[in-house]
């Protein structure tokens, strides 16, 4: 039997979820093995350097590059405030003697004889890392952060805008095939992870970020819409640090478009519960798609049984669905796999499969244009 | 390095794992001479659940396996060496630009002379060059720490002062490297390897200044004097630090380092070097193109102020046909785009096709709609590369020209660019979209809208983009990469004859006359033909490519076709799986109608129905 791979987004009900959690630059680890945490309890912290301002004295006092360290008031690793003498030059017959005043606060972290620079950074910014997923501390990476577990139920999505949030599910549409729309979109979601079906109006968003909603999660957006709500073409699909007021995730695609109903399912099968969403996405090597992860409670830790699966194996009986136009987002299974190559629409020669969808007659796609589905 | 006879050596297996697509193609003796015999291809699996790019290598060789009746993999998944009947293969080479390739940054001490030459070797050994920092970037020193602690590059190139000039600028800017803890993109536990290339008087202070914050790699000066480019050493550094370090954090990489025989090339670095040696060989000058899924190449050999050769490489970071296929929208802009699309297509629509493409890039058109509009994407970021090439490929800068009298009215410092459209006699086409075109006449089309050659120019394709194989398999048997390249690797479209000036609607661009002595009475016709190309007038004559003729072109006034305005020109031309394509329309291109599109394809049988 034929089988070939080809990439799916992740669906499932339960998985055991971890999630690496570790500070950009080294610093204290507040948590130990074992821990029980929220997804919003700090799990580590640190000092991130400050701004470097590199100033030339040299050329602020007049005198030679090499003469800057003797005329230097302070040495590496004082501190020294705004309007604080940084260095004075000798002058003549200690006559006309010049100063320099520091513009910046800081330490000073270098002094060159060879420049006459004086390298002085400022004061450290704190930096806080969040658990994410509310569960068990599984390790402590020391000086770095932790990896936190728990049993999850999670949803990957195909793209989104801006980063990590937090809020309770709450299912506004009633079907996964309805559009997400401003109406839908009410004061008491503030602080909410709100989902609607198909495609996200612009005007949903806007109403989103007005009222305080944490993220917005929906089957699919315009890219009109997109466009307006960040205020540029987006070019290059690496987003995660965009600023617009809330999250976005669509998990089908652009247009309009149905969210899967197994995600939809799964979402409102979880409403009400605690979900962790991050909207950063990076579509290049080493890609990552945007997530919601909703930690289980215990009795549906004990319900919930984790599907077995095969990942990434493409096969006759296979769920795929179409990820191209013309039959975008139809989902079907695959009844036979031709290894001959197959000349499209295009006139491009390919490798094709078909997909049998209920009700119609199959079609016959690129395999390259079909993502599996899990089920 | 392999230790086999390359007279034992009858089966070569190689892979190219891009971005997207990781391609594998069997190269076999047959009756003596190598031959490109078989090609597979799988997307390349850098992404999770696999993250491992052995995973995309092992599936597209299994292709060629099952396409070549040859067991090429064992059991345990690793390439099977040697050959021995229908199993396994002699030698087995890779070339690699996944993971977004190299990326690296290059500081200089001024922009235009230490810090482009520094660019300049960077993009020949195959780099994207995030950013360039020199002393006169109109940036202040903060900034400039800021932006080498945010990109994160792979790793840096250090160029500045000529040898026994400033020593306190480059120092400058080596002070600005350890506040910045410069962090490298693969994994944590190594240090940022930085390769210094300046003034040599400079080094000992700049080692010092660097300390233990980043790996350094001392090298040659590559700009020891104004005069004088010296590029290799700087190369040859980027590719050992490419394969120890960055290689060997991508995921996956580890593995695939041990497997082959010859070490790993950045893509383009292996298509440049197979360009350089045709160019050399045939004294021509060539453009070569390679557009990929995120970045396009545009390589080119044109002879410098000195009259010999030259070799540049840029790398559009941003145009591509898929993880880029937005930002080629966003750049060149919708409603240019569409000039190029004969029919009907709804805007809103085409903006949600072009992100889906983006966000699922390894989908290809099915439709030949869809297949019209990412061609028309293709034209605009092709000639948008092009234009950011020449923009790049120019004679030093800085160096003091010799003026006589008559120089006294062409203020000529250097920084011209060297790349002329019109000396251009070899264009080659590679990558997804111009490689898989359905019909050829669609490949040569795009290439003459985006590069609009003037004059006499040839076109080819790299008939299944083997050049990044032929580029990596001369490093270790030159023999086989020639034969192979001359008999397999390039299709020979045709020539593109397309006089340079300003059209003007209904008046005659050109006169024809074409002469030659039919190899096959079918083209005994076209070879005694004379003809008129009016302006705007595109035409296709049907030429093959085993056929040389003459062809006489008159060009009407203030049109050049490459001997000066209105003035004939004469030219032997060998035709191609396309022909001879006549063009009309003037050089720089300008149009604005539709119908004038629609025309123009149907000359040039694009989209037959």
């Amino acid at each position: 039997m034929p089988v070939a791979y080809t990439p799916g987004l992740k669906v499932t009900p339960r998985l055991r979820q971890s999630a690496r959690r570790v500070l950009p630059i080294e610093g204290e680890v507040l948590v130990a093995v074992g821990d029980r945490v929220g997804a919003t309890d700090v799990v580590a912290r640190t000092l991130m350097p400050g701004d470097v301002r590199p100033v030339n004295v040299a050329n602020a006092l007049s005198v030679p590059a090499g003469d800057v360290p003797a005329a230097m008031l302070k040495k590496e690793g004082d501190t020294v405030a705004v309007g604080d003498v940084l260095a004075r030059s000798k002058g003549l017959f200690g006559m006309f003697q010049q100063e320099y005043k520091s513009r910046v606060e800081g330490t000073i972290e270098a002094i060159s004889g060879v420049t006459g620079q004086v390298i002085v950074r400022g004061e450290p910014r704190p930096v806080e890392v969040l658990a994410f997923l509310a569960g068990e501390v599984a390790t402590v990476l020391p000086g770095e952060g932790c990896v936190v577990e728990a049993d999850a139920a999670y949803v990957q999505g195909i793209f989104g805008i801006g980063g990590e949030a937090y809020g309770p599910l709450v299912m506004v549409a009633a079907a996964a095939s309805d559009e997400l729309t401003a109406d839908m979109v009410k004061p008491e979601h503030a602080g909410a992870v709100v989902v609607g079906g198909a495609r996200m109006t612009g005007a949903a968003i806007r109403r989103a970020v007005e009222v305080g909603v944490a993220a917005v999660v929906s089957g699919g957006m315009d890219d009109q819409d997109l466009r307006e709500v960040l205020g540029y073409d987006l070019g290059v699909a690496i987003t995660g640090s965009e600023k617009i007021g809330t999250t976005l995730i669509v998990t089908e695609g652009f247009g309009e478009i149905a969210m899967a109903r197994r995600t939809f399912e799964l979402l409102a099968a979880h409403a009400g519960q605690q979900a962790a969403v991050n909207g950063a996405t990076q579509i290049r090597a080493g890609v990552m798609r945007p997530e919601i992860v909703v930690p289980l409670t215990e009795d549906e830790q004990a319900e919930i049984v984790e599907p077995e699966h095969v990942a990434g194996v493409l096969e006759v009986g296979t769920t795929v669905r179409i990820v191209r136009d013309p039959h975008f987002g139809v989902i079907g299974t695959v009844p036979e796999l031709p290894t001959e190559p197959t000349v499209l629409g295009s006139g491009s020669k390919a490798r094709v499969l078909s997909v049998a969808v209920e009700g119609r007659e199959p079609v016959v796609v690129p395999r390259a244009n079909v993502e599996l589905v899990e089920i | 390095m392999t230790d086999l006879d390359p007279a034992n050596i009858n089966v070569i297996l190689a892979t190219d794992c891009g971005s997207t697509t990781t391609k594998a193609i069997l190269i076999q003796k047959v009756d003596g001479q190598y031959r490109q015999t078989h090609r597979g291809e799988a997307p390349t699996t850098v992404e999770e659940p696999v993250a491992d790019v052995t995973v995309g290598v092992t599936n597209a060789v299994t292709e060629v396996g099952e396409l070549a009746g040859r067991k090429l993999i064992d059991e345990n998944g690793e390439v099977i060496r040697p050959a021995s009947g229908d199993v396994g293969c002699d030698i087995y080479i890779s070339t690699s630009s996944a993971g977004g390739g190299l990326q690296m940054m290059v500081t200089g001490v001024i922009a235009e002379m230490t810090a482009a030459s520094a660019k300049r070797a960077a993009l020949g050994a195959g780099a994207i060059v995030m950013d360039t920092i020199a002393t006169n970037d109109k940036r202040q020193p903060y900034q400039r720490i800021e932006r080498i602690r945010e990109l994160r590059p792979d790793m840096m190139l250090m160029s500045g002062g000529t040898d026994g000039g400033t020593v306190k600028k480059v120092v400058e800017i080596a002070e600005l490297i350890p506040p910045a803890r410069p962090r490298p993109r693969f994994g944590s536990g190594y240090q940022m390897p930085v390769i210094y290339a300046g003034n040599k008087d400079a080094a000992e202070t700049v080692t010092e200044t660097l300390g233990d914050s980043v790996a350094l790699s001392v090298v040659p000066n590559l700009r020891p004097t104004m005069e004088v480019e010296n590029l290799a050493p700087a190369r040859d550094a980027i590719h050992d630090l490419f394969l120890e370090h960055v290689m060997a954090h991508a995921p996956g990489y580890d593995k695939l380092i041990k497997w082959t025989n010859a070490p790993i090339m950045p893509t383009p670095g292996a298509v440049g070097d197979i360009l350089k040696t045709i160019a050399q060989r045939q004294g021509i000058s060539a453009v070569g193109v390679d557009i990929g899924g995120a970045t396009t190449d545009v390589f080119s050999v044109f002879p410098g102020a000195d009259g010999e050769p030259v070799f540049n490489r840029t790398v559009s970071a941003n145009l591509g046909m898929s993880y880029s296929i937005s930002n080629v929208c966003a750049e060149a802009t919708m409603p240019v785009i569409l000039k190029w699309v004969h029919f009907d297509m709804d805007e809103r629509e085409l903006r949600n096709r072009v992100k889906n493409k983006m966000i699922r890039p390894t989908t290809i058109p099915q439709t030949r709609e869809a297949l019209v509009f990412e061609q028309a994407v293709a034209r605009e970021a092709l000639r948008l590369a092009y234009e950011q090439h020449k923009a790049f490929a120019t004679t030093l800068k800085g160096v003091q020209q010799q003026r006589t009298v008559g120089d006294t009215f062409s203020q000529d410092t250097g920084g011209q660019t060297i790349v002329d459209d019109m000396a251009l006699d070899l264009l080659v086409a590679s990558g997804g979209v111009l490689s898989h075109a359905p019909r050829m006449e669609q490949t040569a089309a795009m290439l003459v809208d985006a590069f609009q050659p003037r004059g006499f120019t040839r076109l080819a394709k790299d008939s299944i983009f083997m050049m990044p194989h032929l580029g990596v398999l001369a490093s270790v048997h030159p023999e086989a990469a020639t034969e192979v390249f001359e008999r397999d690797c390039l299709i020979q479209l045709g020539v593109c004859i397309a006089p340079a000036g300003k059209p003007k609607p209904g008046k005659l661009c050109f006169k024809y006359q074409i002469d030659g002595v039919a190899a096959d009475d079918e083209f005994a016709e076209v070879l005694h033909h004379s003809g008129e190309i009016a302006c705007g007038e595109m035409k296709l004559i049907r030429l093959p490519a085993e056929q040389e003729a003459r062809v006489r072109v008159e060009p009407a006034r203030g049109f050049d076709c490459g001997a000066g305005r209105g003035k004939p020109v004469e030219r032997k031309v060998r035709g191609g799986t396309v022909g001879l394509v006549l063009d009309g329309r003037g050089r720089p291109l300008d149009f604005e109608a539709r119908e004038e599109v629609a025309g123009w394809y149907e000359a040039l049988e694009l989209y037959p129905e």
